[in-house]
């Protein structure tokens, strides 16, 4: 598997670090749905929108989105963009 | 047919004709009194103990493929009780004590070898680590020896216990661990639940439920609509596939973990043993093959196979503190799909939905809770009560808190 870095190009999966969802994002206001935000997943066999960063590279924190049954990268873009 | 000495010598003498086929192949009946979803060790084990314990007439475990071949066919077969949590401690044990027994229990040889589990420590805090679990493990009524050098060097000679990153300082031993045979478990409790009435429905898979006024009242699947008065989902790594099929979201990802089986050697591993740096465990089958593993890929995925990684990083591990490893040459490597929970401890419990009960989330550990998996939850699904030893598996612990993050690492699977 490689991914794409926005900065640095195409590169081996083993440079990048795997959070989770990219769900991580969407931080909630309410302190009630903090349980759902922090460990309930959708879990689909199909495209996964998820962070990653490229620890061993430049460091930025990505948003992937990856089929993950396929390991096929559909679209990288940088984390700080992807939270608007 | 009960299997016995005699038998074996009877079929010897006449041609080995008088062998049954183990289980029956029924057809799926219109309605059961309960469904089981996933005939991998947890589903049969349940579906065995229902039938048994709790004179449970009517049942079926619903199978997509065949029986047996899901992970329950395809790890690595370490069976040991040395986890470090209440919650996980007291389930652990119970379910190593039914392990010793199951042969006798099942009237099938699973083939259960305690021939020990050995952890290392590789620095001080370490070795303080494991005097810790040990503590905790003596403390639950099971065996834990903590094994300064000399000790080790004699158990297991062939370590590279001067390792210039990694030394070796010293280990904990459970006795009473070990491996037993993967396949006959499933064989075993299979042959066992048919024996007790229950119907093993093969190449039927669950595609749906039917719930109506929030209670269960069926299962869809690819041989038809199948009534049910209870469901239990025990379906391994996809089950937040099939509960979503119900409205549910699970604490749980689906990720992948390789094991890897090199050719048959001669006696040299005498024990079942787990590097303390970097993951990767290590024993020798029956057949003579080195069966060995590390962790999963690190991301979620549903492919049944592991990636390149994986495969360099723990044979990478495996030369570390073997170098004799390097002259094996590795036949097979394959991967299994897992649910991966938020904290690393499994679900028995029950949901939302009246009669529908979800058993989930084991990780690295479900082939070792098989017995105590199917005897919880079948004990569920019979009195609506949890087994006292599996009372804290509860699907709300993530809400209220009270997790069982044996490794302690947080709500990351892929660090659990
Ligand atoms: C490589 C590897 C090594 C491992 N090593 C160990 C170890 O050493 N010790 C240990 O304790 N644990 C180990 N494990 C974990 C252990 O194997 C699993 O946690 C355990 O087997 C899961 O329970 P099961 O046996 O019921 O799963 P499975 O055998 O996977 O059973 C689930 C079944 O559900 C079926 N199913 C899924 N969806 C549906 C549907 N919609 N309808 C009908 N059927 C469905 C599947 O086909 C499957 O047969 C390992 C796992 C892997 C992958
Ligand atoms: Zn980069």
């Amino acid at each position: 598997m490689r991914i794409t870095c926005p900065h640095c190009g195409e590169r081996d999966s083993r440079e990048f670090d795997y959070l989770g969802a990219a769900s991580l994002l969407e931080r909630p206001e309410n302190p009630a749905a903090f349980t759902d935000y922090i460990y309930s997943r959708e879990n689909s066999a199909g495209d996964n929108a998820e962070l990653w960063q490229h620890s061993m590279g430049c460091r930025a924190w990505l948003y992937v989105v990856r089929n993950v049954t396929t390991h096929d990268i559909k679209q990288v873009r940088l984390a700080r963009e992807a939270r608007t | 047919m009960r299997y016995s000495a005699f038998q074996v010598l009877k079929n010897a003498l006449t041609g080995n004709t008088g062998w049954k086929p183990v289980w029956r192949n029924p057809e799926p009946k219109k309605a059961y009194d309960v469904v089981i979803v996933g005939g991998g060790g947890h589903g049969l084990a349940t579906a065995y103990y229902l039938a048994k314990t709790y004179g449970v007439q009517n049942i079926a475990v619903l199978e997509k493929g065949y029986l047996g071949g899901g992970n329950v066919g395809r790890n690595t077969t370490v069976v040991r009780a040395n986890y470090l949590l209440d919650g996980n401690l007291e389930f652990y044990s119970k379910s190593l004590e039914m392990w010793e027994t199951l042969s006798q229990e099942l009237n099938y040889n699973v083939m259960l070898s305690q021939r020990g589990v050995l952890m290392l420590g590789h620095s001080d805090g370490q070795m303080e680590a494991l005097a810790r679990r040990g503590n905790a493990n003596l403390a639950t009524g099971d065996d834990a020896v903590l094994m300064g050098l000399d000790e080790l060097r004699a158990f297991t000679p062939y370590l590279d216990f001067d390792n210039g990153r990694f030394p070796v300082k010293g280990g904990l031993l459970q006795r009473t661990g070990g491996t037993a045979r993967h396949d006959a478990v499933a064989w075993g409790y299979a042959r066992g639940a048919d024996l007790h009435g229950v119907d093993l429905i093969q190449n039927c898979e669950v595609t749906g439920f039917r719930i109506e006024n929030g209670a269960i009242k069926g299962v869809e699947t690819s041989r038809g609509y199948i009534g049910a008065g209870k469901v239990g989902m025990a379906v391994a790594g996809r089950s937040s596939q099939l509960a979503e099929m119900a409205g549910m979201r699970l604490p749980i990802e689906s990720h992948v973990l390789q094991a890897f089986v090199t050719e048959g050697l001669k006696p040299l591993i005498n024990t079942v043993i787990s590097f303390g740096m970097g993951h990767f465990y290590i024993s020798q089958s029956d057949k003579g093959g080195l069966v060995y593993g590390g962790d999963i890929d690190g991301y979620n995925s549903y492919s049944q196979r592991g990636n390149l990684p994986m495969v360099e990083h723990v044979a990478e591990a495996g030369m570390a503190l073997m170098p004799m490893l390097g002259r094996a040459r590795q036949l097979r490597s394959w991967g299994g799909i897992m649910d991966m929970s938020m904290d690393g401890a499994p679900i028995i419990d029950t949901t939302p939905v009246d009669g529908l009960f979800l058993n989930g989330g084991w990780c690295y550990g479900g082939f070792k809770a098989t017995p105590a998996s199917g005897a919880a939850f079948a004990h569920l699904m019979a009195t609506g009560q949890h087994a006292d030893y599996a009372a804290k598996f509860r699907l709300n612990r993530f809400e209220t808190g009270h997790l069982l993050d044996d490794e302690g690492t947080g709500p990351r699977p892929n660090r659990h």
